[in-house]
């Protein structure tokens, strides 16, 4: 079996949108081109962030991704975990696909007994493995994620060790909103590998805006500078249901 | 439809619940939960192999990768490294399909409830122990991955280590995707998270700076230099300071030679274990406050007899 591309776009925010596009709309617009959008959402002690996390959850879902709101200190392990889970559902998501042209209509990998699970998820687990993924990684750097910058800094460059651990190729770019002067600023182009980063969340513009939509679209442009490779991309209807 | 895995968290059964399996019809009557982790859950459960630990997921997708680990594990497995698997299958609910598998409960003590009691010269011996298991998995292709004090339990007598939760065994070469930060290479900016032997002596060797004071510590500035320093100051990790150093830098190619070089520290050097510097010294102290009593005894007598002798005979 050849090896094909995933491509993700992965939103760290921390509330609600205020400017532009709808984001629920743009992460559509995202799937539509077979790029999953996952979103994790940071939050602080305040609880008051409801609405926040109702956006988050629906941009997630709308992007065919995965959404989690965590507190900053468990960012780190919830980045990669989010990313990774994000990859198997998308492979798994083609291997349903394949096994409903193969055994009809409502199977999937779940209704399989453990025996023959098992020998699916071994090449669930060796795609996961060997494909190429392509992540593009949206940071909200508005005033109020200000106190939490350092740490998901750290945690990108965790996700960076993890993920260039693994056998396939990567490659990572990273954009902060709001910019200086545009809705959304390039921190970093297309690097198999993320470094240093350390420059480039320390010239922070703290406007009172959150262009979350119009960040998803540059996001979705971004993949365009990239040589076009097979992608791994499914249906809507074709994602399954794992977990609880 | 997203996943939300924070949703899940709340993963519970109570006891008395009997669990029949969809597909081969075993049935478990939960005893009690043992354990709630990053990845699921861990039931204690009655059934016909007799005691079981029943171990559901978050992800139904992580039990069967476990289990594909654990089948290709127990192949290898002559001596019990780990647990053994008995049963893999599906718990249908109303609220939905659960997949789980069961496995040999292993009755122990926890890793460092076992050294607090016995004292930290068993942390030697743990360490050989743990070495020698693990340059037999790493000789099969493996790799344990989530090495930590939660995973390991003392059997016995005669006490012998042994692994809990082996769902962080990845193959050799691969990424490693269960680890606890503390004990990862990849945390401490000391390497990659690709499995090779040296992820786990790594892993080890942070098992001992927990074991030291039986706490962790957070990472500060200069990761590296702050492992060294604890390391080198520290008096119960000071002696095994060569072996340790080595280890956290990556330095070791097998789980052998680290054996073979801890071994021959262990060989050369008496562990000074707080409870018998603590003995000795009071024992010390007792004696010295025993001498000094007599002393005054003596001298006061000597005083009666001076004065005895002056004031009658003379």
């Amino acid at each position: 079996m050849s090896k094909g591309t995933i491509r993700q776009i992965l939103l760290i925010t921390d509330g609600c949108s205020n400017q532009g596009e709808d984001p629920v709309a743009m992460a559509a617009l995202a799937k539509e081109q077979g790029i999953v959008v996952n979103v994790i959402g940071v939050v602080g002690n305040e609880e008051s962030a409801t609405r926040g996390i109702q956006e988050v959850e629906d941009i997630a879902m709308a992007g065919g991704g995965i959404s989690q709101i965590v507190k900053a200190k468990q960012l780190s392990q919830t980045v990669q975990m989010v990313t990774r889970k994000a990859m198997t559902q998308t492979i798994k998501g083609v291997i349903n696909q394949e096994l409903r042209q193969i055994l009809g209509d409502k199977e999937t990998i779940e209704d399989l007994p453990p025996e023959k699970r098992g020998e699916v998820m071994e090449v669930v687990d060796e795609l996961g493995e060997t494909v190429d993924l392509e992540v593009c990684i949206l940071v909200d750097t508005s005033a109020s994620m200000a106190s939490k910058l350092p740490t998901v800094q750290e945690a990108l460059l965790d996700l960076s060790v993890s993920l260039t651990s693994r056998i396939g190729g990567n490659q990572f770019c990273l954009y902060t909103f709001p910019g200086k002067r545009r809705p959304i600023e390039k921190v970093l182009t297309w690097t198999p590998k993320i470094q240093s980063i350390h420059s480039a969340f320390s010239k922070l513009g703290s406007g009172g805006v959150t262009p979350t939509g119009p960040a998803i679209r540059e996001a979705i442009g971004s993949f365009l500078n990239l040589p076009r490779r097979r992608m791994i991309e499914h249906a809507d209807t074709y994602i399954e249901e794992s977990g609880f | 439809m997203p996943t939300h895995i924070s949703k899940n968290r709340d993963f519970n059964i109570p006891p008395g619940v009997i669990i029949t399996g969809k597909w081969h019809k075993k049935q478990y009557q939960i005893i009690k939960p043992l354990g709630f982790g990053a990845q699921g859950s861990v039931f204690l459960a009655h059934s016909e192999y007799g005691r079981v630990a029943l171990k559901f997921s978050w992800d139904n997708a992580n039990i069967t990768s476990e289990v594909n680990v654990l089948k290709k594990f127990a192949k290898v497995q002559g001596s019990a490294l780990g647990p053994s698997l008995y049963d893999v299958d599906d718990w249908v609910t109303h609220r939905g399909t659960y997949s789980f598998y069961a496995m040999e409960f292993i009755v122990g003590t926890p890793f460092l409830e076992c050294l607090r009691v016995r004292g930290f010269e068993w942390a030697s011996v743990f360490m050989l122990q743990l070495l020698k298991d693990l340059e037999r998995l790493h000789r099969e292709g493996f790799v344990f991955g989530d090495l930590k004090p939660e995973n390991l339990i003392v059997t016995g007598p005669p006490l012998k280590i042994r692994w809990l939760d082996v769902g962080g065994i990845t193959e050799m070469g691969r990424s490693v995707k269960e680890y606890t930060e503390f004990y990862d290479r990849g945390y401490w900016g000391m390497g990659s998270r690709k499995a090779d032997p040296a992820y786990d002596l790594f892993a080890a060797a942070m098992l001992m700076l927990h074991a030291a004071d039986f706490r962790r510590f957070e990472k500060g500035n200069n990761p590296e230099k702050q492992l060294m320093t604890k390391v080198n100051d520290h008096p119960l990790l000071k002696p095994f300071a060569p072996v340790l150093t080595k280890a956290l830098k990556g330095q070791y190619k097998d789980a052998r030679t680290m054996r073979d070089e801890w071994l021959a520290i262990t060989r050369e050097t008496i562990i000074d274990v707080d409870r018998n510097t603590n003995r000795s010294t009071r024992t010390r102290m007792r004696k010295k406050k025993e001498w000094k009593g007599t002393f005054i005894l003596a001298l006061a007598i000597f005083f009666a007899y001076f004065i005895y002798v002056t004031f009658f005979v003379m």
